[in-house]
C-alpha cells in the first residue's frame, strides 16, 4: 500500500483565553510512502508526528488537504474502513479482557458477511499471536504481562485484520534499553514477514535511523526531510535535521566564507568553490576532525575519553556553539599524539592528586577537516549552503 | 518489641474507646436485649430469655407491612436510580458546553435538607380542600382522574416514596459516576474505534467494564443506604408511619422505642437484629454476584 499525503495541513484552535493564532500541529504535509516500507517520522517532541500519526490513521480529521492509499481517497473515510492498525504508545490493551479476547477484539466487530465464526477468529488470533511470538500467553491478562509482551500483543491486535497499513506511536518508549533493542529489531522482522507498509513515530534518533527505510525529519509541523536513513545523516537539507541526528550530536561553529575559504573563528579551515563572502554556520560530524600537526583548526584540548576502539577527544574553540568539541578518533591514531597521552596520562595522575582535579587544560590541540564531514549553513535561515550553488546528488 | 506494642496500642486508645463505647458496646447490648423478654428500660429488669421477641416482630402486622414497604422501596429505587445516574452521567460526559452547570444542578438535591425536599413534595403531590395540587393538576390537563398521593391508595404513596428517595440519592450516583467515567483512558476509545467498534458495544464492552467498580460500590450502599431508609417516609407522610402503611424496617424499630405504641425496647432490638440480617445476607450476596462480573 502506497500512501500519499498531499498537502496535509492540520490546525487545533488556540486554548488561551487571550486567543490569538491557531497552533498548526501539521503544516502542509506533502509526501509519498513506498508500498511496503517501514518509515520512521523523526521529530521533537511537540513536533505534531503523532498528529500525523492521527491524521493517517483518521483518529483526526485534516483541516485541508488529501490522504491517498494508492489511489483512494481515504480523506472523508472512517478510521475502521481505511484498513489500518495503530499501536497506542500505551499499548491500549483492555484490561478486563484475556492477551486472546484483545486479539479477537477487532474481528468481533466485522459485521455482514465478512463476519467470522470464532473458531475462525481464534484461529486468526493465533495466527497473529504466532506473528509475534505470544502464543503461550493467550489466557493471561494484560496486567500479568511485562511491558514488552504487552507490546506485541497490541501489535498482534493491529495485525489481526490484516490491515494495509500499520501504525506505530512511539512504540518503544515505555520499554527499557535492553528491550527496546530487542523490540525494534522484532519490529522490523514483523514488518519484513508481511510486508505492510509500516509508520512509526519516534523522537529517537537511533531508533529512526536504525530499522527505518526512509525517515522523515519533522519540526513544528513541518517536514525538514525524507531521505534514506543515512543520506539524512550524511546529507543534511539545514542545521535542524544535521543537529537531531548522530550521536554525540554535530559540533557547530559560528563562522564566514571569506574570499573562498571557510573559516572558523579565524581559522581558514578548508577551501570552497562559488560561494561569496558571507556569514555562516559551519557543522561538522565527530568523525569529520583528523588530529594533525598542521591541522588549521586550533582548539584547546580539555579531556580525553578511551572508549577502546575509537578514542573521544574533548575540546574547546572561541568560535563554537554549545559546551564542548566531541571529535571521534581511532585510537591508535590518537596515541600518536603527544597531548593527547599527557591528557590520559593527567587523568590518570587526578585520581592520586586531587589539588589539580579542576585541571582541565592540557595545551593547544589542532585538527584538519575531512570535506565531506563538513556542512554549512546560512546564518539567518538555517538551510544548508551547497558549494558551488548546487545541490549535491543523493542517493 | 514489646514497648513498640504499647505505644501502637496508645495511638489507637482514642478510636478504640469511641468505637468500643458508641459502636460494639450498644451493638452487643441491642443483641442482648433482643433475646430479654419484657425487658424494661427503667427498671433494667426482664422475665426470661427466649426468642420470643422475635416470634412476636414477625407475627406483627405492622412489621410485616414495614418489612414489605422496606423491600419494594430497595428493589424499585436501587436499579432505577442507579440506571438513570447511569443515563445522566453518561450525557454530561458527552457535552462540553454548559457541562458545570448541569453537573451542579444535578448536585443541588444533594445539599437540599430532606424535609425540605419532603415539602415541595407534599405541594407536588398532596391534595387539600383547596387543590389536588400540582401533578393532580397536570394529569388532568391530560384527561386523567385525580389522584391522592399522600392519602389515598398504597400504589400511589409507594410512587411518591420511590420517586423521593430516587431523587435524593441519585446526585451521589452521579457524581460518582462522572467521575469514573471521566477517568476511563480516551485511549480505550481511540483503539476502539480503530477496530471499527460500534458505540453500543463500546459501551457494554469497555466502558461498562471498565467504571463496574464504581457501580458495584453504589449498588451495595444503595441497597444499605434503602433498608434503612426512614426520614424520607417521615418526610412525606408525617411521624404516623403505621397509620398510613408507609412505615419502614428502621422506622418500626423507632416506633417501638419511642412512638405512641413505644416503650418497647425488646421487639426494637429483635426488628434490629432482623433487619442486620436481612442487609448482610443481601451484601453477601452482593459481594459473591460481584466476584464473578466485576472485572479488576
Amino acid at each position: 500500500m502506497k500512501i500519499r499525503l498531499e498537502n496535509l495541513t492540520k490546525k487545533f484552535p488556540n486554548r488561551s483565553k487571550k486567543g490569538g493564532a491557531d497552533v498548526v500541529a501539521v503544516d502542509n504535509f506533502s509526501f509519498e510512502i513506498p508500498d511496503g516500507k517501514l518509515i520512521g517520522l523523526l521529530g521533537p517532541s511537540g513536533c505534531g508526528k503523532s498528529t500525523a500519526l492521527n491524521l493517517i490513521s483518521g483518529l483526526e480529521s485534516p483541516t485541508s488537504g488529501r490522504i491517498f492509499f494508492d489511489d483512494e481517497d481515504v480523506t472523508d473515510i472512517e478510521p475502521e474502513n481505511r484498513g489500518i492498525g495503530l499501536v497506542f504508545q500505551n499499548y491500549a490493551l483492555y484490561p478486563h479482557l484475556t492477551v486472546l479476547r484483545n486479539i479477537t477484539f477487532p474481528l468481533e466487530n466485522l459485521k455482514g458477511d465478512k463476519k467470522l465464526t470464532k473458531e475462525r477468529m481464534k484461529e486468526k488470533a493465533y495466527e497473529a499471536a504466532r506473528l509475534v511470538q505470544i502464543e503461550e500467553l493467550m489466557d493471561r491478562k494484560p496486567s500479568e504481562l511485562s511491558g514488552g509482551q504487552q507490546q506485541r500483543v497490541a501489535i498482534a491486535r493491529a495485525l489481526v485484520k490484516r490491515p494495509r497499513v500499520l501504525l506505530l506511536d512511539e512504540p518503544l518508549s515505555n520499554l527499557d534499553a535492553r528491550l527496546r533493542l530487542q523490540t525494534r529489531e522484532e519490529i522490523r522482522r514483523i514488518q519484513r514477514e508481511t510486508g505492510i507498509t509500516t509508520i512509526f513515530v519516534t523522537h529517537d534518533q537511533e531508533e529512526a535511523m536504525s530499522i527505518s527505510d526512509l525517515i522523515v525529519v519533522m519540526k513544528s509541523g513541518k517536514i525538514q526531510q525524507i531521505d534514506k536513513p543515512q543520506n539524512v545523516y550524511d546529507d543534511p537539507k539545514n542545521l535542524f535535521v544535521a543537529k537531531f541526528l548522530g550521536t554525540p550530536a554535530i559540533n557547530v561553529f559560528v563562522g564566514s566564507v571569506k574570499h573562498g575559504r571557510i573559516f572558523i573563528g579565524d581559522d581558514p579551515v578548508m577551501p570552497i568553490k562559488g560561494i561569496e563572502n558571507r556569514a555562516i554556520y559551519a557543522g561538522i560530524r565527530p568523525e569529520g576532525f583528523i588530529p594533525s600537526e598542521n591541522g588549521s583548526l586550533k582548539c584547546l584540548l580539555k579531556g580525553v575519553e578511551v572508549m577502546g576502539r575509537d578514542t573521544i577527544i574533548l575540546s574547546k574553540h572561541y568560535a563554537q556553539e554549545g559546551d564542548v568539541i566531541h571529535s571521534i578518533v581511532d585510537s591508535e591514531d590518537a596515541m600518536q599524539l603527544d597531548a593527547v597521552n599527557t591528557a590520559i596520562d593527567h587523568k590518570l595522575n587526578l585520581v592520586l592528586d586531587p589539588v589539580h582535579r579542576d585541571v582541565d587544560n592540557h595545551g593547544e590541540i589542532r585538527f584538519s577537516i575531512r570535506p565531506r564531514k563538513i556542512f554549512i549553513f546560512d546564518s539567518e535561515t538555517e538551510e544548508r549552503i551547497y558549494p558551488n550553488g548546487d545541490q549535491p546528488v543523493t542517493g | 518489641m514489646k514497648k513498640k506494642g504499647f505505644k501502637a496500642w496508645l495511638y489507637l486508645l482514642p478510636a478504640v474507646i469511641f468505637l468500643g463505647a458508641f459502636m460494639f458496646y450498644p451493638l452487643i447490648d441491642v443483641f442482648v436485649y433482643s433475646f430479654e423478654e419484657g425487658y424494661n428500660s427503667a427498671s433494667q429488669t426482664s422475665f426470661g430469655v427466649g426468642g420470643y421477641n422475635f416470634s412476636y416482630v414477625l407475627h406483627d402486622p405492622y412489621f410485616m407491612q414495614a418489612l414489605q414497604n422496606t423491600f419494594l422501596l430497595v428493589i424499585i429505587t436501587v436499579p432505577l436510580s442507579t440506571g438513570f445516574a447511569l443515563l445522566i452521567s453518561l450525557g454530561l460526559n458527552s457535552i462540553k458546553p454548559l457541562r458545570n452547570l448541569f453537573q451542579t444542578i444535578y448536585f443541588l438535591p444533594y445539599v437540599t435538607n430532606t424535609l425540605a425536599v419532603g415539602l415541595v413534595f407534599m405541594i407536588l403531590f398532596k391534595k387539600t380542600a383547596y387543590t389536588d395540587g400540582l401533578v393532580n393538576a397536570f394529569i388532568s390537563i391530560f384527561g386523567g382522574g385525580s389522584v391522592d398521593f399522600i392519602d389515598g391508595p398504597y400504589w400511589a404513596k409507594m410512587f411518591v416514596l420511590c420517586l423521593y428517595t430516587v431523587w435524593i440519592v441519585l446526585p451521589f450516583k452521579v457524581l460518582i459516576l462522572t467521575s469514573a467515567l471521566a477517568s476511563v483512558n480516551e485511549m480505550y476509545y481511540k483503539a476502539a474505534r480503530i477496530d471499527g467498534t460500534s458505540k453500543f458495544r463500546m459501551f457494554t464492552k469497555i466502558t461498562l467494564p471498565m467504571i463496574s467498580p464504581m457501580i458495584f460500590y453504589l449498588v451495595i450502599t444503595g441497597f444499605i443506604g434503602a433498608f434503612k431508609a426512614y426520614s424520607d417516609s417521615v418526610a412525606l407522610f408525617g411521624t404516623d408511619l403505621n397509620a398510613a402503611g408507609m412505615n419502614t424496617i428502621v422506622g418500626y424499630i423507632y416506633d417501638m422505642l419511642y412512638g405512641d405504641s413505644g416503650g418497647y425496647p425488646s421487639y426494637a432490638s429483635a426488628a434490629a437484629i432482623i433487619l442486620f440480617v436481612i442487609v448482610l445476607t443481601i451484601t453477601v450476596i452482593n459481594l459473591m454476584i460481584s466476584r464473578k462480573k466485576v472485572h479488576y
